[in-house]
């Protein structure tokens, strides 16, 4: 951002409030620990683990947890942690990247369909709606049997039906924007639609947005894994969490190496609760209007 | 308000301001507001404008089609450039952006009217680059900030601060200076205090007094409270449900209240001065929707001097005195 | 003289709130007297404690308030000992008897106040049989009898309406019948005119004139302006940062006003017809932070007339007259020189 030096020490006074907010919130803190875990984990997996995830060795399979392979490993003799830290980053990258991509359409057309109202707004908020009806699910069983499964079609899907909600809090942020006095002066003033959509507007509904995007990374990362679950998300050569459970699918593993589905449930579970304790505190620390 | 002039500044002519509801589907559709209805009026360079009426009396609307906030459906508003009178909403789109730094506005809620992601600098920056204040030069237009913070009597130093940090007060002092900044003909404020504790409301009333007789300024003073309307303007317009019902020089308005509604609106200021028991003129029921106004006079409804004539034909703003018009069927003659 | 028939007592009321790990000292030792059947008026800023004082009275503090100080005494007709609200805890059934019943409220906002969601007829119905045993039929005919006298019109059509079928200011006639359905002793009105239009206000504060004398109601009257207070008022309390610093009747406030802040604040007002080419008085600075510590009169640094003595003593309540007491400095040591 274009600020001065001078204002520096007053700018860090607006986030150093919610700072203090969200430090104040034992629950918040909680979750950012688990997230911080993880992530760390996820990343520096090539410290933690000396294999590769996808290294079938049909001598080593089905081991339990021992010094070597602390999780065991998998019939095809696979390390399990290897795979789960690896397949970590995958869920997580596209968790991120599939929120990031709906939350970024989802500010634009909340933007425009807000400010400029009328017919573009009424087009939008329809085509909202039809997209909230939409079965979603339905589109993946479909292109998996057309097309076959690919990170880019699910992403992309994901991210064409998925911009709704954040939408639709944007827009009826930038509606009550809209109206207030700050707004009205700028446009007293002149100053182009551009400036006052993106430079006054969209700062004033960062909070929400910000929220939306972290809430929803654990939402995607849930949804791979219950789409990929079902053998219609992902390609199986892709480690994620989801594939890993599918791996795990079959009533035998169910029962007798009961590792091979609870390291990734366990892995999925506690980043989907971390991530709604960050949240959780994360929208208490940028209300502005609570103290 | 010393430097009064006899030139007219702004003329205002059969200024209508219509809002249509939405039509919902499978819905009749409601009838449109029309919250201005046919206003005329000037406003003399230098001098205090006010506007009075109560809330939906539509004196915020008109202050909002004068700095071109929203769009009328019809009449003309013709602001005085250089002693030749334009006509502000038949303008090109270049000399509508040129006239924009020249009327200015005020807002009632001081604690909405700044952006609270933005110091005071950027807020003042912003349209001050785009008019070319400064002449496009950085450093000189921060030195113009910082004097215009001074003219408000805040520090110069607050320019590096958010709006939260400063009380209700301050703020409206910001905003008075952020009009200035842009070195305006016409500032339209439009409750400037009411938002305001009444011991902070003297400082920035007399402040703006002492600003306009500084800087020559001219003010549209729009505000609720008549007492408050007097004590600033010179003369006084004042509205009911969209129209204008009486309007003269404010002693005069005081003095020899002629509309039945203004003598109402008189009666129920509370004065805080011990007076006893002693009797007020209670205007009986609410005023009524907008979107479905009495027929006739828009007062008849609550008026104790009703006639016949006030149910069927609407009275005209006329001049029945010296500068003092009335729009009330009790002064037609006959 | 004769002793004045007292209906409520506050006797050095001490109200606290815990914001954080500090201590906010909202109402800071007030004493006044309700006299019944007279209009008592709490005139003072935004964060004076007005609105505190009176919430103390029926224990309906914010969670992280309480009374730390002082007595409530209530004094109901015919008993002669009186009952302590201040001693009495935040929900018991002894404070719950009194609310609505013996003492009732109307606030600032009507909009806000009427649930939206069940018709206004019944709403003024819970209030009267929760706190009386007679039949629905009964209560009616007891609503309808206040509707009119409240000059709502057409009550038997109102009476069945939801609250957004009311305008403001029939709103807040609404909420009046609510707290005089009961037929209470005394009627606290916290701001109950601040949102309306002038002309609504001067009904409001007609009807509640009328009200106070039909039914011999005391009431205490919060308001910021000072213009409602001359208005309305039989007795005046001027509040500045949690204490009274000028109480007596509206007659001898008025016209003899003798502390400084409330002589600025009846001067920067406009009043109509006064002399328009003179600047308005104003106060200079700004209303002090909440948890500000003062070592002497919390008006000190904004007072034309601060000495020395100002800063490091705190004063004592003087009485000027009969009811008229001033908390200020400069008249304790007038008394001093006198003697």
């Amino acid at each position: 951002m274009k600020k001065t030096k001078q204002n520096k020490p007053v700018k860090s006074s607006l986030t150093k409030r919610s700072i203090q907010k969200f430090m104040k919130n034992r629950l918040a803190i909680v979750g950012l620990i688990g997230l911080f875990l993880l992530l760390t984990a996820c990343i520096c997996a090539p410290l933690l683990t000396s294999y590769d995830p996808g290294f079938i060795d049909l001598t080593q399979k089905s081991l339990p947890m021992s010094a070597e392979h602390p999780l065991g490993t998998d019939r095809l003799g696979r390390d399990l942690l290897a795979r789960v830290l690896y397949g970590g980053r995958w869920s997580l990258l596209i968790g991120i990247a599939a929120s990031l991509g709906t939350n970024l359409l989802a500010a634009i057309l909340g933007c425009v369909s807000g400010y400029y109202g009328g017919k573009v707004d009424r087009t939008l908020v329809t085509v909202q709606e039809f997209m909230s009806l939409f079965p979603t699910t339905l589109i993946f069983i479909l292109l998996a049997g057309i097309t076959g499964r690919s990170i880019n079609i699910v992403l992309a899907i994901w991210i064409l039906t998925g911009w709704g909600g954040t939408m639709r809090i944007v827009r009826s942020r930038i509606l009550s924007l809209k109206q207030e006095p700050f707004v009205e002066s700028c446009r007293a003033n002149g100053i182009s639609s551009f400036s006052i959509m993106f430079h006054h507007m969209v700062p004033n509904t960062m909070g929400p947005i910000i929220l939306n995007v972290t809430m929803n990374v654990g939402g995607y990362v849930l949804s791979e894994a219950g789409l990929t679950y079902l053998g219609i998300g992902l390609p199986a050569d892709i480690p994620t969490w989801g594939n890993i459970l599918n791996g795990a699918k079959r009533m035998d593993i169910l029962l007798n190496e009961p590792l091979l589905w609870m390291v990734p449930g366990a892995a999925i579970l506690l980043l989907t609760l971390s991530i709604n304790f960050f949240g959780d505190g994360l929208r208490d620390a940028l209300d502005s209007t609570t103290k | 308000m010393q430097n009064k002039t006899e030139e007219n500044l702004l003329v205002v002519e059969n200024l209508t301001m219509e809002f249509a509801s939405p039509r919902r589907f499978l819905e009749k559709q409601k009838p449109s507001v029309r919250a201005v209805n046919d206003i005329s009026f000037t406003v003399k360079e230098g001098e205090t404008f006010g506007l009075v009426g109560e809330s939906g009396c539509g004196k915020t609307t008109l202050g909002k089609c004068i700095i071109r906030l929203l769009k009328p459906a019809n009449g003309k508003i013709f602001f005085n450039a250089d002693g030749e009178m334009k006509d502000l909403l038949t303008l090109d789109h270049e000399d509508s952006f040129k006239f924009r730094k020249k009327l200015q506005i005020v807002f009632q809620d001081p604690y909405a009217a700044l952006n609270p992601q933005h110091t005071i600098m950027e807020a003042f920056d912003e349209p001050m680059r785009i008019h070319g204040i400064g002449g496009g030069d950085k450093e000189k237009r921060k030195e113009l900030i910082a004097m215009s913070l001074e003219r408000v009597n805040l520090q110069p130093d607050y320019m590096y601060r958010y709006p939260h940090e400063f009380s209700g007060g301050q703020r409206q002092r910001i905003c008075v200076a952020k009009a200035l900044v842009l070195e305006p003909k016409l500032i339209v404020c439009d409750e400037p205090v009411s938002a305001l504790d009444v011991s902070i409301q003297a400082q920035l009333l007399n402040l703006m007094r002492k600003l306009q007789k500084e800087l020559g300024l001219t003010f549209i003073f729009i505000a609720h409270d008549l007492s408050v309307v007097h004590y600033m303007s010179d003369r006084i317009g004042v509205m009911y449900l969209g129209n204008m019902v009486e309007l003269a020089e404010a002693d005069a308005l005081y003095s020899h209240t002629m509309h039945p509604y203004t003598e109402a609106l008189l009666s129920a200021i509370p004065v805080p001065v011990y007076q006893g028991k002693h009797d007020r003129i209670i205007l009986e029921g609410d005023v009524p929707s907008p979107m479905y106004p009495p027929s006739g006079c828009p007062f008849h409804p609550r008026c104790s001097r009703c006639m016949a004539v006030c149910k069927q034909s609407k009275p005209r703003l006329e001049e029945k005195a010296n500068g003092h018009f009335v729009a009330c069927h009790l002064f037609d003659e006959e | 003289m004769a002793e004045k028939d007292y209906i409520l007592k506050v006797d050095d009321l001490k109200t606290e709130f815990k914001v954080g790990k500090r201590v906010v000292h909202a109402v800071n030792g007030v004493s006044f007297n309700v006299e019944r059947g007279k209009i008592l008026c709490i005139v003072g800023e935004s964060g004076c404690g007005k609105s505190q004082t009176v919430h103390s009275i029926l224990q309906l503090l914010a969670e992280n308030g309480y009374i730390a100080g002082g007595s409530v005494e209530y004094f109901k007709k015919g008993a002669n000992k009186p009952q302590v609200l201040s001693s009495y805890s935040r929900n018991s059934k002894k404070i719950r008897a009194i609310r609505g019943k013996e003492i009732a409220m109307i606030f600032q906002d009507p909009m806000s106040t009427l649930n939206p969601v069940y018709t206004v007829g019944r709403q003024i119905m819970e209030m009267l049989l929760k706190h009386e045993r007679i039949s629905k039929k009964e209560a009616k005919a007891r609503i309808m009898q206040l509707l009119n006298d409240l000059e709502i019109p057409t009550p038997e059509v109102r009476y069945d309406q939801y609250p957004h079928e009311f305008s403001g200011g029939m709103k807040q006639r609404i909420m009046v019948a609510i707290a005089m359905i009961c037929n209470p002793d005394i009627l606290i009105a916290d701001e109950p005119t601040t949102a309306l239009d002038v002309t609504i206000q001067a009904q409001i504060l007609d009807l509640i004139r009328k009200m106070q004398q039909e039914h011999g109601t005391s009431v205490i009257f919060i308001t910021h302006n000072m213009g409602v207070v001359a208005e309305i008022a039989d007795d005046v309390a001027v509040m500045y940062m949690g204490r009274i610093v000028e109480q007596g009747t509206v007659k001898q406030v008025f016209t003899n006003p003798q502390h400084p802040y409330t002589k600025a604040l009846m001067r920067s007002v406009p009043v109509m017809g006064m002399d328009k080419a003179r600047a308005l008085d104003t106060i200079e600075g700004t209303t002090p932070d909440a948890s500000t510590v003062f070592h002497g009169c919390e008006f000190a640094d904004r007072c034309t007339y601060a000495t020395e003595a100002c800063f490091n003593r705190f004063p004592i309540d003087t009485i000027i007259e009969d009811g008229h007491r001033v908390r200020c400095l400069l008249f304790e040591e007038g008394e001093q020189n006198a003697e």
